[in-house]
């Protein structure tokens, strides 16, 4: 009978994914976002792409994958913006790392954890954002407004939960 | 060294592609166009090319989406949900009858208008051709007000041209593909548009914030501008052609971070967050279109037969006429004519504007504002306190004062004093 230690557990959840869904699943989420908040409006409160990064590399526990992940999901992003290449990409490729670095140490498939993973990593690219705005490209319109990005942060950790269960059903493990 | 490369080999990764990004960006912001703002300028030749691979990947699917929507919308609309439409007919009919009638008498003004722009040579910009499109996507994100339509290059778009939709101005194009194009939102933070408001007249240049609202921030505090006030744009942008809605005055307060300026935030007349259709602007002239001009002389001569038969009614039955025009220069509180004035020239006192006192343009009937759209003030035979114009302003009464002498009250008893 095997022995699963502590440090084995990486070993124990991780999982991949489909090529089609690799591919397939972060385009959708990106399609989604762009056209749902055409006939509603407050859909802008909802990132997908973010909640598919975090996903993926949780799912995958590769810090590597994960940041790549991450950079092309923000730069599709980027392109569909009048921002320059590079914000979303920035902000959610070190997303993706830090995610997939969490996924090492903490129980993703709990629902709680989900929630404050999203909640958590809503709040950071929110400050990501931020930074990278007014500091790199020197854009003194961009302001940080508090209560908007706690409510984003909330809505997406909502929002996550049905995602991240259908999401699942496409894992396969290792 | 293999060792280190392969122990710290994820935040070498993480710091390549972090760094090469950041390359990437300072690259972008080198713009070669002084006075853009970043983000509301088109992009350069490279970035578009990529813009160009991102927006080929998700606007067919938006389309696909879009058009199928219509489609069964359509269906819905076309064949099924026909309820109410005989009476809505009625009421358009009538509408269409009113709003004839709204023209006949606004095509006077119209025409005195184009007169003195002639003589004054002034330029003035018509709308003569326009391209309407359908917005099939958003950024997705709500720190970019970006809309997609779903015309291009091949519908003749070019970058920097103007959108509106009926009830106002929307923003301008950004980048233009061959069958897409980027529509940049006026309440976006890299937009801008110059305005004027309409009353005061005063210049503004309207900026888009990072919360989604429109502002004008470059004008110092000054009472006369008072919210509700509508805000039209001024031309001076080289975009928005001159005198198109842009909303009304919402609110003014001080602008903390930009002293002495205030924050003048803006309601746009437009729906932004719900758009269907726009209409794009393509081309101008300093004439009228030709169905506009059609329009213009149809109302002209509506407007003539009007006036012929009022000058037969007033032939025919010249008491009424007297009691009318006597009424209108009695309410307006002063002579028909300024005594400063030089001879023949209008008074100016709406604002600058020029303004007929004689009674003859009074088609809404408002003393003093031409079409003012009110009905017209009736001749009293006996004037009293409720008489229009005999009642001082509220502003000049005092509380507990005694009530003001009038010609128009001198018959009644005086009111007594507070205590």
């Amino acid at each position: 009978m095997p022995e699963h230690s502590y440090t084995s557990r990486a070993e124990l959840d991780q999982y991949a994914f489909r090529p089609i869904v690799t591919v397939l699943a972060p385009l959708l989420c990106i399609l989604l976002q762009a056209m749902l908040p055409k006939t509603w409006a407050k859909f802008n409160y909802v990132d997908l792409p973010l909640i598919a990064t975090i996903f993926f590399a949780v799912a995958r526990r590769n810090p590597i994958t994960g940041t790549i992940t991450g950079t092309v999901i923000g730069l599709l992003q980027d392109g569909l913006t009048n921002h320059p290449f590079g914000v979303y990409g920035i902000a959610k490729g070190i997303i993706g790392y830090i995610a997939a670095s969490i996924g090492f140490a903490v129980d993703v498939d709990n629902m709680v954890n989900r929630v404050l993973l999203n909640f958590g990593f809503s709040l950071f690219q929110s400050g990501m954002l931020y930074l990278i705005s007014r500091r790199l490209l020197a854009d003194p319109s961009v302001h940080l407004q508090p209560v908007h990005q706690l409510i984003c942060a909330v809505v997406n950790a909502i929002v996550a939960i049905p995602v991240f269960l259908l999401l699942d059903r496409f894992k396969i493990r290792e | 060294m293999d060792s280190f490369f392969f122990r710290f080999r994820n935040a070498l990764v993480l710091i390549i592609i972090v760094l090469l990004q950041v390359f990437a960006l300072a690259v972008q912001v080198q713009r070669p166009i002084e006075g853009t703002v970043p983000g509301g300028a088109p992009d350069g030749r490279k970035i578009t090319l990529l813009r160009r691979w991102t927006v080929a990947l998700v606007t067919p699917v938006e389309r696909i989406v879009h058009g199928s929507g219509l489609h069964s919308r359509s269906v819905w609309d076309n064949y099924i949900d026909l309820r109410h439409t005989r009476e809505q007919n009625q009421q358009l009919k009538q509408e269409i009858t009113q709003l004839r009638e709204e023209e006949a008498a606004f095509a006077e003004d119209a025409a005195q208008g184009r007169r003195l722009q002639a003589v004054l040579g002034f330029q003035q910009q018509y709308i003569s051709k326009t391209v309407a499109a359908q917005v099939i996507g958003t950024s997705g994100t709500d720190r970019s007000h970006v809309l997609y339509i779903d015309k291009g290059t091949a519908d003749g778009l070019r970058p920097n041209q103007p959108v509106i939709t009926p009830y106002g101005i929307v923003g301008k194009l950004r980048d233009v593909f061959p069958h897409t194009s980027q529509l940049l939102l006026i309440n976006d933070s890299s937009s801008g548009a110059g305005v004027l408001l309409e009353a005061t007249r005063i210049r503004g240049i309207l900026r888009g914030t990072s919360a989604g609202e429109i502002q004008i921030n470059n004008l110092t505090p000054d009472q006369r501008i008072k919210p509700g006030e509508q805000v039209v744009t001024s031309g001076g942008d080289q975009v928005f052609p001159r005198g198109l809605p842009v909303g009304i005055i919402e609110s003014i307060v001080p602008d903390p971070q930009h002293q002495p300026y205030t924050a003048i935030t803006i309601k746009p007349a437009a729906n932004l967050s719900q758009l269907e259709e726009v209409l794009v602007i393509t081309g101008t002239s300093p004439t009228l279109p030709a169905q506009a001009q059609a329009d213009a002389a149809q109302a002209d001569a509506t407007a003539e037969e009007n006036k012929r038969a009022a000058e037969v009614l007033a032939e025919k039955l010249p008491s009424i006429y007297d009691q009318t025009a006597g009424a209108n220069q009695a309410a307006a509180g002063q002579p028909a004519t300024d005594p400063n004035a030089p001879n023949g020239t209008p008074n100016a006192t709406n604002n600058g504007k020029p303004v007929d006192t004689t009674g003859q343009n009074l088609v809404g009937g408002l003393p003093g504002v031409p079409n003012s759209g009110l009905p017209k003030v009736k001749p009293s035979l006996h004037p009293d306190r409720y008489t229009p114009g005999a009642t001082p302003p509220a502003t000049d009464l005092q509380p507990g004062a005694a009530a003001p002498k009038d010609s128009s009250q001198s018959t009644e008893s005086p009111k007594p004093e507070a205590p």
